[in-house]
């Protein structure tokens, strides 16, 4: 009896010590375990009873195992044969019954998350519709009630539910926001994705793309902007903004010619690219090279130049062709760049 | 030469066994690449690339071609020497498997030196594994060699259902039959199950890329969540494939060690039934997030939540085995022993992903990473490694160094739970599987340093492994019968290692445990059932090597015939199927001559019987 006690206190201290780690884990902006929206808490919950129920199972188990590899070693000199039992029916009917009810717990409230974040709110009063197209290695963000398009960095208002509708231009992706959200996978048309989340409070999140894409894969990273209500509608209306060009008449030229092909700004340029209008205030640029004010961030102009300079290098495989290759010089491509990142909104 | 014409069992298991060392090698270099690309953020060790062919190679190689084997050399070895049996039913076919499976091997890691591995995960999920997307050889490799390794592993697990329903000992009644000899016989009803799904696949997946079909194709009308569905009615049965051949390894290495029978063994093979059964029904919980509506979420949900039962029956059982008996901590018994918590520790993580609304957090991330590996690498690993150095002085005739063993087994058991366990934390903080590099400042850096040590302490076990491996070979061969002292079932009654009839006599079965029950009944041997005769034995042929090398050149000219040489000859042979059309005639020219060419076989005389018994 002694001994079975002494197991359990050496188990207790590690609880205690697990369940700090779970509670401080990860960054705020990042970490599942932090949530900063309603859903992420809903299964922040079910994770925390999982893992009690878990933390419980795996105690009971260490400590039988525990107390056996003490209690029956064989001793020396010990040569009778140990009784052969064969079996206890009420033992084996015990742990039948008990693992039934555990699961029977964490089933309950399983299959209610499944049907309350089921609920499909796309076309609910209320809900700011965000048509979300993954792309080789950039992420485009489509409000359809504004009439507003963006990449890479999703704009949302604090306190309303954002509800998606996701879909993939070319391979299988899966959008993650882990702070506020599970992921939810971006499929070809025919099998489009609907779900939604919110968030009270203002602040950046990191976004992933969670589904094996390519080389660049691990790089696909988006931001989520949380902004107050009244921010985010000046938000849309600077997006919808004329678009604003290089003062430069000739630079303005080459941008047109050698981006705007590509690329959108404003009411200008093309849809095969990310949208950049308003680049310079967005918190990095292709979604991995932090600006400023972000940990480790630099300097907006300088992660763009980073960018412009070599994009393979910044992330392999990418479809965007380096722009000395099509014929741009260095002056050009620094007047770009800094065009770009003072390329602000206001909002 | 005589190991390629060979059909006996046990030497087909070593066959098995080295062809496992090879490839768990390539992938264990694989893993630690991996590893030491992770090491910390930003790193440039590998390409982005070439971390993704690294990743679905290391993938591909250990589920299907690294504990595969390994798994069927212990069954080789094993089964019949457990059921009283002087070979498999159809030692042919066991050749021939074995061959298939090796050319397969071979020609999916070819792919390393002929210009590109595949690069599309080991799940291969289309678009990505698509011509559009993956237009290297890469994938085609994947499809191909896979679908030859497959055909070796079905032939095996039809074969070791027919001698285990056709063969056993008198006396040896289903509910008498040995915990290894049960699984292995589930194991072999769920490839035969499972194993055609995957290789439908991956025919379709092969039209697409060779042959412009659309069956993933959006764009003709495909769909990529089709090859989801048969990749997983495959994939999560494989699982199950894989752990309970590792399940029958702890049910009789426990036991031994104990000194004392299996606990509950009636509920332990009810509890493999049900286990097999419900992996079939569960594959779409690796699929919660491509969004099957939350009808099928919730029901794929409970489904994958009751395997938690049958499975919490086998831990408890084992656990209650040692309650009361007398603990032996030999090199087996100590994998068999770490076996436990760390299966219930992947186990349980398992109970967590099947909660769907909460697998929108896991899914993809470090944490479903850490719950495979510490049910694929620290439990299956384990139960094999518990397994070889059970079965070693039966298999080789000499034993394993126990000192050596130990020390392999604290390497390897502290650098697993180094690597995985804090995997768990990585994905919960948001770092999602299979990415080549991470930023800087996300609170990865040092957990993935600890993960990268562990897996180098893991190696370093493995490594110790092999070293006692070759070390022991050093070592004359002269091991008891049953140098464990307390073996309980069949194979410990013959000498070790076995001659190549294995039973001189098939013996009597008198209840579980055949060989326990002559001991406590104070017998040195079994009873025999049947007298001395003259024991028919099959002719060695080299026909299964060249069907496979057959079929290997057929599956090359295959995948290449599209393929515009600079060579014109080249060019020429392979674009008009000339290179397929060699391959199939080798193949099935030999199996014209094998339907021809009747063969009876030969005997062992009782002379030669008698005569080799004096020796013994």
């Amino acid at each position: 009896m002694m001994k079975r006690w002494q197991a359990v206190k050496r188990l207790l201290p590690m609880l205690a010590v697990f369940s700090l780690l779970l509670a401080g884990c990860g960054r705020e902006d990042l970490s599942a375990l932090r949530p900063q929206g309603p859903v992420a808490e809903g299964q922040y919950d079910l994770m925390k009873l999982a893992i009690t129920i878990m933390i419980f199972v795996v105690a009971v188990v260490f400590a039988i195992a525990v107390y056996v590899l003490i209690k029956f070693r064989r001793k020396k000199g010990q040569t009778e044969v140990p009784e052969q039992v064969e079996g206890n029916f009420k033992l084996e009917i015990i742990w039948t019954v008990i693992p039934l009810i555990l699961v029977f717990i964490l089933a309950v409230p399983t299959v209610q998350k499944i049907f309350a974040f089921g609920d499909d709110h796309y076309n609910e009063k209320g809900s700011v519709q965000v048509k979300v197209t993954s792309h080789l290695y950039w992420w485009e963000f489509e409000y359809p009630q504004y009439g507003v398009k963006t990449a890479q960095e999703l704009m949302i208002p604090t306190g309303k539910n954002i509800a998606f509708e996701l879909k993939t231009a070319d391979v299988l992706h899966s959008f993650w926001v882990p702070s506020l959200s599970g992921k939810m996978d971006t499929n070809p048309d025919g099998t489009i994705n609907r779900f939604s989340f919110s968030t009270n409070k203002e602040g950046v999140y990191r976004g992933k793309c969670a589904e094996l894409c390519g080389p660049s894969h691990g790089l696909m990273e988006f931001k989520v902007k949380a902004v107050s209500p009244d921010s985010f509608d000046k938000w849309v209306a600077a997006m919808k903004a004329p678009a604003v060009l290089p003062k430069d008449q000739a630079l303005a030229e080459t941008f047109k010619k050698s981006c705007l092909s590509c690329h959108a700004v404003g009411d200008q340029g093309g849809p095969a690219a990310p949208d950049l209008t308003g680049i310079g205030s967005r918190e990095s640029v292709a979604g991995i090279l932090l600006n400023e004010g972000q940990d480790g961030g630099k300097p907006v102009k300088e992660n763009l130049k980073t960018w412009l300079e070599d994009p393979q290098a910044v992330k392999p495989g990418n479809k965007m062709p380096a722009p000395k290759d099509l014929g741009l010089t260095d002056e050009q491509i620094d007047g770009i760049a800094d065009y770009l990142a003072n390329y602000k909104l206001d909002y | 030469m005589d190991w390629l014409t060979t059909v006996d069992h046990k030497k087909i298991a070593i066959l098995y066994l080295l062809a496992g060392g090879l490839f768990f090698g390539i992938g264990g270099i694989e893993a630690v690449l991996i590893r030491l690309q992770l090491i910390k953020p930003m790193n440039d060790f590998v390409s982005a690339q070439t971390f993704n062919e690294l990743i679905t190679m290391h993938g591909t190689t250990m589920i299907f071609l690294g504990v595969m084997p390994v798994i069927f050399a212990l069954m080789n070895a094993v089964i019949p020497l457990q059921i009283g049996a002087r070979d498999v039913a159809f030692p042919f076919l066991n050749s021939l498997g074995f061959w298939t499976f090796l050319f397969g091997g071979l020609l999916l890691n070819l792919s390393w030196i002929m210009g590109g591995a595949p690069d599309a995960g080991w799940t291969a999920y289309t678009p990505l594994s698509s011509t559009t997307y993956s237009p290297n050889h890469g994938v085609d490799f994947y499809t191909v060699g896979l679908q030859i390794a497959g055909l070796g592993t079905l032939i095996g697990g039809i074969n070791f259902l027919a001698t285990i329903i056709t063969m056993r000992a008198p006396g040896m009644s289903f509910m008498r039959m040995p915990m290894f000899t049960w699984t292995s016989f589930i194991t072999s009803a769920m490839i035969l199950f499972a194993f055609p799904a995957v290789t439908v696949g991956l025919v379709l997946l092969s039209f697409d890329r060779i042959l412009g079909a659309n069956f993933f194709e959006v764009a003709g009308g495909g769909s990529p969540v089709l090859w989801q569905h048969i990749f997983w009615i495959f994939g999560h049965p494989e699982v199950y494939i894989l752990i309970l051949p590792a399940f029958g390894v702890i049910s009789e290495v426990i036991p031994t060690f104990s000194r004392k029978r299996l606990f509950g063994y009636s509920s332990m093979v009810f509890a493999t039934i049900l286990i097999a059964f419900l992996g079939f029904m569960v594959w779409a919980h690796h699929m919660f997030t491509t969004g099957l509506g939350p009808v099928a979420n919730a029901l794929f949900s409970i489904a994958t939540m009751l395997i938690a039962v049958p499975t919490g029956i086998k831990i408890f059982n084992w656990l209650f085995t040692m309650w009361g008996g007398q603990i032996r901590f030999t090199s087996p018994n100590l994998f068999a022993i770490g076996f436990i918590p760390t299966f219930v520790m992947g186990g349980v993580t398992g109970v967590m992903l099947a909660s769907a609304p909460a697998d929108y957090q896991f899914h993809d991330t470090y944490f479903v990473v850490a719950h495979f590996h510490y049910v694929i690498v620290g439990a299956l690993v384990s139960g094999l490694l518990s397994g070889l150095h059970y079965w070693w002085p039966k298999m080789f005739g000499r034993m394993l160094n126990e000192t050596l063993g130990k020390l392999s087994f604290w390497f390897f058991i502290i650098g697993f739970h180094m690597t995985f366990f804090v995997q768990h934390f990585l994905g919960l903080m948001g770092m999602q599987r299979r990415v080549f590099t991470y930023l800087p400042n996300q609170q990865f850096d040092t957990l993935n340093l600890v993960s990268t040590i562990g897996a180098i302490l893991m190696g370093t076990g493995v490594l110790i492994f092999l070293i006692n491996a070759f070390v022991t070979a050093a070592k004359p061969k002269g091991v008891a019968d049953d140098p464990w002292e307390d073996g309980r079932t069949l194979e410990w009654t013959i000498p070790s290692p076995p001659p190549e009839y294995n039973f001189k006599q098939i013996p009597l079965v008198r209840g579980i445990d055949a060989l326990w029950k002559e001991k406590m009944a104070g017998n040195k041997s079994m009873t025999p059932a049947e007298p001395l005769g003259p024991i028919h034995m099959p002719s060695p042929t080299i026909l299964p090597f060249v069907m496979s090398v057959g079929i290997f050149i057929a599956g090359l000219g295959f995948m290449f015939s599209k393929e515009q040489f600079s060579n014109s000859f080249m060019s020429f042979i392979f674009n008009n199927w000339i290179v397929v059309i060699i391959g199939l005639v080798i193949t099935f020219g030999s199996m014209l001559l094998r339907s021809l060419y009747d063969d009876h076989g030969w005997h062992i005389e009782v002379e030669e019987l008698e005569e080799e018994g004096v020796k013994a």
